[in-house]
């Protein structure tokens, strides 16, 4: 082994960049267009950006310059849609959207627009973007997503997920957010792809060095178990997994399902594990009512019902917008003795 | 100090004659297309152009191959102007598998990516930002390209136009936004909705030359068209042109306009019809004789008959064809 090992436990925001830069190496077509992607930055008396926006995309702009790291005004709809007529005409771009909660401004552009073009034009067009976004409460944080309030701090990807013609694309970790980010950019389609708030700085892991991509449209064991199968989404998963290790001591030993992609899910995943546990917990930091957690229950119910032994549980955020005060806002994100409940619940314990 | 560009010059005989077809084309395809409708083809929403031609034939005869253009819902000439062909048309707008969507988009998002057409696009004001984008794809990628963004006087008061407007301004964007007023956005007129003194002048808002041209006149529409997609190739920026311009039929074939326009209206904007009008410019200027002018109109008439025939006998979708193309599957470089 050389001396000169390089410090590669990534957070997922730096693997994030990373595979932004190599893709942006590799191909002279992949642009990144946000609000303050470059932060101001690109002026010699200002070169690197400035702010949790511009954290985002820290380097981009030393070394790709402002033609391809694109600032914008705070115009959503005006931006997102110019990323679609870019995507229609030559680029791939990366269009940065800072918050799902935002996804309001811009809905037509992405559902009108991205998702159906390639369809309702007889697949004449392809629009090659990434829609970029965060999403999640973020309980106890003190910079934006933590205490951020009703507006800035939702999840609600399910409104995404719902559009045939988007891929949306969930990443629980520095390594398969790597991975997923670099397939969502060579993908010849538009691919909404979230990040948790949360998971953005908190976690460190290997990642490596090369470009790989993580295939869009499968779900990956975090876990193997044979007693209960969790399905999980983003944080979500992080959050299963110390749960199951809690179970572990009670010897209940659960298998963790990352769907890592919300659409098109990967429903065979999931009904192959329930196939081999049993039983279905569904967890999910949105809102209940038509989300991902009851479409996977229900699938599963669907497909799966034949294995089933006991009733299929979600978890998930309580049926509100997010609360501001610290002390209701720590109780609205899904955490691992509500999933422990769900599973004690689920058992008749 | 007076560039090349700002010299108001003559289209050429070739310009003439193009925009003389395209607009005969486009009526006859519109005028068909309406008795087809009223006399019960069950086609859907369709928003017919007729009266609005010269604004489309002037802008297209103006730009190049290369050149890209978004639409709007009443996007038909458009598409015929930039050189969609007629016979995908029409299957197109009868739903049938020959047509330029396969079936799968109809009359409201009839586009031929081949000839620079990036989509008729019925969420009003929406494709005036994809304008933003492909003239950021050019600028980026040095393809020399413009793009020329109709949108409708309704579209004027949306805020995507506004941001499109500002985007394309202050990134300096080969973009030429054409503001087909017509008077009416479905059945409000455009003195009520919109504040200030008109679309063109909200130009000086941006930055940006904003100009009012008669959209009656294909020629003035080419002159102001090309003196802007000079500015945009020269890599000057986007350009306003508000056209004056006027619909013959409702806004769409659901509506009866006379419940919110007069009869003397329509006749005073009928009795400035930009073909006749050029009909008669081309006569009077010796540009073409009559013989002429009726053999283009004859052609446009034959070009319509073979393709409503072609749109009656082509096959419907099949049903597996539901699911296709929902996803992109092929990969990059594929693309056609």
């Amino acid at each position: 082994m050389s001396l000169q090992t390089t410090d590669r436990r990534l957070t997922q925001t730096q693997a994030i960049i990373e595979a932004i830069r190599l893709e942006m190496r590799r191909d002279p077509s992949v642009v990144l267009i946000g609000e303050d992607v470059a932060g101001g930055a690109g002026r010699p008396d200002k070169p690197e950006p400035e702010g949790w926006f511009a954290a985002r995309g820290r380097g981009l702009i030393a070394e790709f310059g402002d033609q391809r790291i694109i600032d914008t005004p705070i115009a959503e709809m005006g931006f997102v849609g110019a990323a679609v007529g870019a995507a229609m005409t030559g680029l791939r771009p990366i269009v940065d959207l800072s918050f799902i909660d935002l996804i309001g401004v811009c809905y037509d552009q992405i559902v009108n627009q991205a998702a159906k073009m390639h369809y309702m034009m007889g697949g004449q067009i392809d629009v090659p973007m990434v829609l970029r976004t965060t999403y999640g409460a973020r309980p106890g944080a003190t910079s934006y997503g933590g205490g951020a309030g009703a507006q800035h701090s939702q999840t609600m990807y399910s409104v995404l997920a719902h559009i045939p013609g988007l891929k949306v694309v969930a990443p629980s970790g520095p390594s398969n957010a790597k991975g997923l980010l670099i397939s969502a950019i060579r993908d010849g389609g538009p691919v909404v792809y979230l990040e948790n708030r949360f998971l953005g700085m908190s976690a460190r892991e290997n990642v490596r060095e090369e470009a790989f991509e993580t295939e869009i449209g499968k779900a990956q064991i975090a876990r193997p178990g044979s007693d209960v199968t969790i399905a999980t989404i983003g944080r979500m998963t992080r959050v299963a997994l110390e749960a199951a290790e809690r179970l572990v001591q009670e010897g209940i030993d659960a298998e963790v399902v990352d769907v890592l992609t919300l659409a098109p899910l990967d429903e065979d995943a999931i009904v192959e594990s329930v196939s081999r546990t049993g039983s279905l917990v569904v967890v999910d930091e949105d809102t209940p009512t038509a989300s991902m957690a009851r479409d996977i229950a229900a699938r599963a119910a669907d497909k799966a019902f034949d294995y089933l032994e006991a009733p299929i549980k979600t978890v998930t955020a309580p049926e509100s917008p997010v609360p501001f005060s610290a002390a209701l806002e720590k109780l609205y994100v899904p955490n691992a003795d509500a999933v422990i409940a769900a599973v004690h619940n689920q058992r008749g314990i | 100090m007076t560039t090349a560009a700002d010299r108001i010059e003559a289209p050429s005989l070739e310009k003439l004659r193009f925009m003389y077809e395209r607009m005969v084309l486009i009526r006859e395809f519109e005028e068909r297309l309406k008795r087809l409708v009223d006399t019960g083809l069950p086609i859907g929403a369709a928003h017919y152009y007729s009266g609005e031609e010269a604004v489309a034939a002037g802008v297209c005869a103006a730009l190049e191959e290369g050149d890209w253009i978004t639409s709007t819902h009443r996007g038909h000439g458009h598409g015929i102007a930039k050189g969609i062909d007629v016979k995908p048309m029409m299957a197109e707008v009868f739903g049938k598998a020959t047509g330029t969507n396969r079936g799968k988009g109809g009359s409201m998002h009839i586009t031929d990516v081949r000839v620079g057409m990036l989509g008729v696009n019925p969420i009003v004001g929406a494709g005036a930002p994809h304008a933003v984008g492909a003239g950021l794809s050019a600028k980026l990628l040095g393809t020399g390209a413009v793009t020329a963004s109709f949108f409708g006087d309704g579209a004027a008061s949306i805020g995507a136009v506004h941001e499109a407007l500002n985007l394309a301004a202050i990134w300096s964007l080969p973009v030429v936004f054409v503001c087909e007023n017509n008077g009416y956005a479905q059945s409000t007129p455009v003195e009520y909705a919109l504040a200030g003194p008109g679309i063109a002048a909200r130009a000086a808002g941006y930055g940006i030359p904003g100009q009012v041209v008669d959209g009656q006149d294909a020629v003035a529409m080419w002159q102001a068209a090309r003196r802007a997609i000079g500015r945009a190739r020269a890599g000057e920026g986007p350009s306003l042109i508000e056209a004056r311009t006027y619909r013959y039929h409702g806004h769409s074939t659901s509506d009866n306009p006379l419940r919110y326009r007069t009869a003397d209206e329509q006749e005073l904007a009928q009795s400035r019809d930009c073909i006749v009008r050029m009909r008669a410019h081309l006569l009077k200027s010796e540009a073409l004789t009559a013989a002429e002018l009726d053999s283009i109109e004859a052609d446009a008439r034959a070009r319509i008959d073979e393709a409503v025939e072609f749109a009656e006998q082509g096959p419907l979708p099949e049903p597996w064809e539901i699911t296709t193309d929902v996803y992109v599957t092929r990969t990059k470089g594929d693309a056609l």
